[in-house]
């Protein structure tokens, strides 16, 4: 009954959904004030629907119902409860129905927060997420239903891939899904802006917080899959140039770049066609990314059981998406025209130069990515796109990035010189040449020279906050009531840019690391990086859903023992998987880290690492995040801005 | 102008990719694109030499038009879901002959009972020593040899459905 009732819930989702899109956008057209205040109204009944729904799904996963395919086929009767839970957005159809939820709650969102937007944007934001929504629920709905049902119910269900079993990954869809989702708002919003011929500061302070948001969540979900990869999967590594991971890359760096260049039409109402540009290019990256996960076009990890009959819907739905809303562009954009002008050496040049830079490496992801498929399928060619490629290609356009960050922030609007800016930051310089000319003690050349700017980018980030509070120059306590009085959003660039200065810090220290794979028996001792790793004993364990084989690893240094490390293998009996349990042991500023292999004769295969700095990639993605958060605090960024706004403009218009 | 064709640009940029994706989800399809292959070295070049209890190389040559080869096994499951479109492609008149790999005579005989014969002709690959000469990395396995015996292509699992048209084309052609 219940499966039916989250079957049901999904239709009226969909229904809510085509009235959404059809009415408001019909009255934004017609002017008619009466069709384009139904919008948030059918928004939330969406939103609603589709929560009952999943909540069903849910609820079918717990209860072990196998009558339902989706639950036969991905969970089991011994599969501990929060992977029960977690399991019912790990499968292909779950997932799915995952992605229209947040899609619906985002609908919800803008709903509830937009309230002081004009009322044909509002009408039209919300009718274009409707459409977007309309089509991925029909695609849930006719395609991939997850609560089809199988009869007869097999006894016991198939279980979820083990590799999934992990809390990490649990928690990795839901925040990498909000932030493929949360594109659809600024993209929404961009829409709205060509169908109504119009952009202004006020659309700019609007798309902020919600790229923000979502871009908080992108930067999130996927600093935790590089984190799952790199415990879970038990190789050491971070990130593999892997098509899923690249697919999770292009969204973030365009919205990166689109968080920019809104700046710019928020302070100056210029860069307007480039902005709904890469609006529309940041979701339609999400789209593709989900397609090409789904379609088994791409190799990967990640692949889902995939259907190339499947594949054709999605791909007919991305082509009227993507493909209708550039078309729009085409059409509409020129009428978005003229815009404020500036000099090339200000602080819109600079964003306009982060712009510029950012869209270049996500060019070179795109064709490093791409190249593979259609070398194949055009020259009929197998070719391998590698780590060679892109650190030969992207680090190079990195590192302009790296060295313009810290000073973009120092320059002022519309008009400005160079050399005040690059004064400022002349501590900033002396400091990171130091840090680089120390590193080189430690490791080769490049990894120095990134160690250098990561010095440059964190210390930099911080010019500009300590350049406002006149530090120094002024007593301290004035600086430090100054300090208090900045808003926000300033503390939000500078840990934004800091945290990615600390994720290139870890990525250079991680050139330091050191791994053995060695062969020892019960008892003995293995030296590697200044620490004695010692095998002390093996024991089997029982878990809820697999038989383990647990390694109990003491690590001392000059006789202190530091750690003990019980790396696992865990056999899981349904799927007949073996997998590995890393075990790490942090101190923020280093990683030791252990693997169990087989055994062999008694003795046993051990894979040791040290990870230098390892713990930082991931520390500067949170920082990162934490930035965006704390930047979409700030009170001007909030629900009351247009408003104000709308005042001072009038304010303006009298004056003259 | 210039402006608005800049404008268009991202449009047409979508169209091509769009249209690549759907040729390659086609190939998906038929079997003509396979992201995950590994290319058989075999494309290309002659048979090689083999003798079979059931039919050779020489049986093959002797045929003077395309015949299509596959290797399939009594205890491979993918070759049950296979097997209603070698029958398709046997109804279509298309030659398949079949290579039973690594399968007891009487288990073959068992399979071909219950999910049909669709082969003109049969071979018995015990030893597994001419799937090593082929390089076949596995069951099933098809492959096409056209009239001078040159292979001309090959597809690693079952055969989707959607190959059935194409083949039985290429083979009457």
């Amino acid at each position: 009954m219940i499966p039916e009732l989250g079957h049901f819930a999904l239709a009226l989702a969909i229904a809510f959904a085509l009235a959404q899109a059809v009415i408001p956008l019909w009255g934004a057209h017609r002017g008619d004030v009466r069709l384009m205040q139904a919008a948030p109204a059918l928004a939330l009944g969406q939103a609603l629907a589709l929560s009952v729904s999943f909540g069903c799904l849910i609820y079918a996963s717990v209860m072990d119902d196998f009558t339902v395919l989706n639950v036969a086929e991905n969970s089991h009767t011994l599969k501990p409860l929060l992977y029960k839970i977690t399991g019912a957005w790990g499968s292909h159809e779950g997932s799915i129905l995952f992605w229209c939820l947040i899609l619906g709650l985002c609908g919800a969102a803008v709903a509830l927060f937009s309230a002081p937007l004009p009322a044909s944007l509002r009408a039209r934001v919300l009718g274009v997420l409707a459409l977007s929504a309309f089509g991925f629920e029909l695609f849930t709905l006719i395609e991939s239903n997850p609560f089809a049902r199988i009869w007869p119910a097999p006894d016991n269900g198939r279980d979820m891939n083990p590799l999934l079993q992990d809390p990490g990954l649990a928690f990795h869809p839901p925040i990498l899904y909000s932030g493929y989702v949360g594109m659809a708002i600024p993209f929404a919003f961009a829409i709205a802006a060509l169908l109504e011929g119009r952009i202004d500061a006020a659309w700019g302070r609007w798309v902020r917080p919600w790229t923000l948001a979502a871009w908080c969540c992108l930067t999130g979900g996927i600093a935790l899959g590089s984190w799952w990869s790199y415990y879970v999967l038990g190789w050491g590594g971070f990130w593999f140039w892997d098509p899923v991971e690249n697919a999770s890359l292009l969204p973030w760096l365009t919205a990166t770049a689109l968080l920019h260049s809104a700046i710019v039409v928020e302070k100056r109402e210029a860069l307007k066609i480039w902005t709904v540009l890469l609006a529309i290019g940041a979701f339609a990256f999400s789209l593709s990314g989900t397609f090409l996960v789904r379609s088994g076009i791409l190799n990967s990890v990640h692949s889902f059981a995939n259907d190339p009959a499947r594949g054709v819907f999605i791909l007919g739905l991305l082509g009227l998406l993507i493909g209708g809303s550039l078309l729009l562009f085409a059409i509409r954009a020129p009428l978005l025209g003229a815009s404020g002008v500036f000099a090339a050496v200000s602080r819109e040049g600079a964003l306009v130069m982060n712009n510029i830079l950012l869209c270049s490496i996500t060019a070179v992801v795109l064709t490093g990515t791409m190249y593979p498929l259609f070398a194949d399928l055009l020259l009929s060619q197998k070719i391998s796109v590698g780590p060679p490629f892109y650190n030969a290609t992207v680090l190079p356009l990195a590192a302009p990035v790296f060295v313009a960050m810290a000073v973009g922030p120092l320059m002022s609007w519309k008009r400005t010189a160079l050399m005040p800016a690059l004064l400022k930051l002349w501590w900033v310089a002396l400091i990171a040449a130091i840090v680089g000319i120390v590193a080189t003690f430690g490791m080769n050349a490049l990894p120095a020279l990134f160690m250098a700017a990561a010095a440059w980018m964190i210390l930099g980030a911080f010019a500009d906050i300590i350049e406002r509070i006149r530090l120094f120059r002024i007593p301290l306590g004035s600086s430090l009531s100054r300090l208090v009085s900045l808003p926000l959003q300033a503390f939000g660039t500078t840990l934004g840019h800091a945290g990615l200065g600390v994720t290139v810090a870890g990525i250079a220290g991680m050139s330091m690391a050191v791994q053995e794979v060695v062969l020892v028996k019960p008892g003995a001792t293995v030296h590697l990086a200044g620490y004695d790793w010692t095998l002390q004993e093996l024991h089997d364990a029982a878990g809820p859903n697999y038989n383990a084989r647990v390694a109990t690893i003491a690590v001392r240094q000059d006789g202190r023992l530091i750690t003990t490390l019980a790396p696992e293998r865990r056999a899981f009996t349904t799927q007949t998987m073996t997998t590995t349990e890393a075990k790490i042991h942090t101190n923020l500023t280093r990683d030791l880290y252990a693997v169990l292999g087989e055994e062999r004769d008694g003795a046993a295969v051990l894979r040791l690492h040290d990870n230098t700095m390892a713990p930082l990639i991931w520390l500067g993605a949170l920082v990162m995040a934490a930035g965006g958060a704390c930047s979409l605090a700030d009170r001007r960024l909030r629900v009351a801005a247009p408003k104000r706004a709308a005042k001072s403009d009038a304010v303006l218009a009298g004056r003259t | 102008m210039n402006r608005r064709l800049l404008l268009a640009a991202p449009f047409g940029v979508a169209l091509l990719g769009g249209g690549a994706f759907y040729a390659m989800l086609r190939g998906l399809q038929t079997g003509s694109f396979d992201p995950r292959g590994v290319p058989s070295q075999l494309i290309g070049k002659p048979l090689p030499e083999f003798q079979l209890p059931g039919f050779s190389r020489a049986d093959v040559l002797a045929q003077k038009r395309p015949v299509i080869i596959n290797f399939f096994a009594s205890w491979c499951v993918p070759c049950v879901d296979e097997a209603p479109t070698l029958m398709a492609l046997h109804q279509r008149g298309v030659p398949i002959w079949g290579i039973a790999y690594k399968d007891k005579p009487a288990a073959t005989q068992g399979f071909l009972a219950r999910h049909g014969n669709p082969f003109t002709n049969l071979a018995s690959d015990e030893p597994g020593l001419v799937a090593i000469d082929w390089g076949v990395t596995g069951v099933p396995e098809t492959y096409l040899i056209d009239a001078q015996g040159i292979v001309q292509w090959r597809f690693v699992g079952p055969l989707p459905d959607a190959a059935v048209d194409g083949l039985s084309k290429l083979v009457a052609s």
